[in-house]
């Protein structure tokens, strides 16, 4: 087997076994480190892509910035564990039955059922380098940038003045 | 050279596991973490089919998708404090004053 194979499934059981753990955690705080351990690996995956820009966007933005914001909202509320429902109880085989069904669907038609998919190029190309991306960006997806900007600007506004506290109460 | 097709299985993988998320746990923020881990196989995806087409455009969404997710974060989250402050829980079960 070459080594970017071994390399893969390596971290395809690490990004799995993270994901899982961060399901069944009982503690939110140790879901979110888990889920940070998820997006690191799936960093590195963009590495062997060829998108070392979109990796250190994902580790800046989402391990960084976004983690950040659900563990400080974690510690908060003081929120990291349950208390035991009774409520709900059935959902959860029901759900994992299909969930399986999900998976074993998708792993059949990706590699049993119909054919083969596009190949990977092989040489590597200059796909995603800052320069080229950003050549993309603000030449021929100029509007949605902008447009996204105002998405964040009203994001900001519309948090802000959700958790404003009323000052009657 | 990794196949396309192992990507595209991790991917499906790691969207059922945010699915199950969802779907089983009852605690609100692991649910938007889960939303999150969703997103983010999404965007493993695009990044893994824009390597396959050589085509740049793939990484361009997989920024949008990022605004995305940290504008939806940002709002989700304000809206569990705000719920938190009046109801003192994230159980989302106990969230339900619309039912009827």
């Amino acid at each position: 087997m070459e080594t970017e194979v071994i390399v893969f499934l390596i971290l395809a059981f690490v990004a799995i076994g993270s994901a899982i753990g961060m399901i069944i955690n009982k503690n939110a705080v140790y879901s979110a480190l888990f889920l940070i351990l998820n997006f690191a690996t799936v960093a590195i995956f963009y590495l062997m892509l060829g998108a070392p820009f979109i990796a250190m966007a994902q580790v800046t933005v989402y391990a960084g910035a976004i983690m950040v914001l659900f563990l400080f909202v974690i510690m908060l509320l003081g929120a990291e564990q349950l208390k035991k429902a009774d409520k709900g109880e059935w959902q959860k085989p029901v759900a994992i039955l299909f969930v399986v069904v999900l998976i074993v669907e998708a792993v059949y038609l990706i590699f049993g059922g119909g054919g083969d998919l596009l190949p990977m190029i092989n040489e590597v190309s200059e796909v995603g380098d800052p320069i080229s991306l950003a050549t993309k960006l603000f030449k021929e997806y100029f509007l949605p940038f902008q447009v996204t900007a105002v998405l964040l600007l009203a994001a900001m506004v519309g948090a802000i003045v959700i958790t404003k506290q009323d000052k009657k109460s | 050279m990794v196949p396309l097709s192992y990507y595209v299985a991790l991917s499906a993988i790691l969207f059922a596991l945010g699915a199950l998320g969802v779907l089983t746990r009852r605690n609100t923020i692991i649910i938007f973490m889960s939303i999150e881990l969703m997103l983010n196989s999404a965007n493993l995806l695009f990044v893994a089919f824009a390597r396959s087409f050589g085509d740049v455009s793939g990484q361009i969404f997989v920024f949008f998708v990022m605004a995305v997710a940290a504008a939806e974060v940002a709002v989700g989250l304000a809206l569990i404090v705000a719920v938190f402050r009046n109801k003192h829980t994230i159980n989302i079960d106990e969230v339900s004053g619309l039912k009827g």
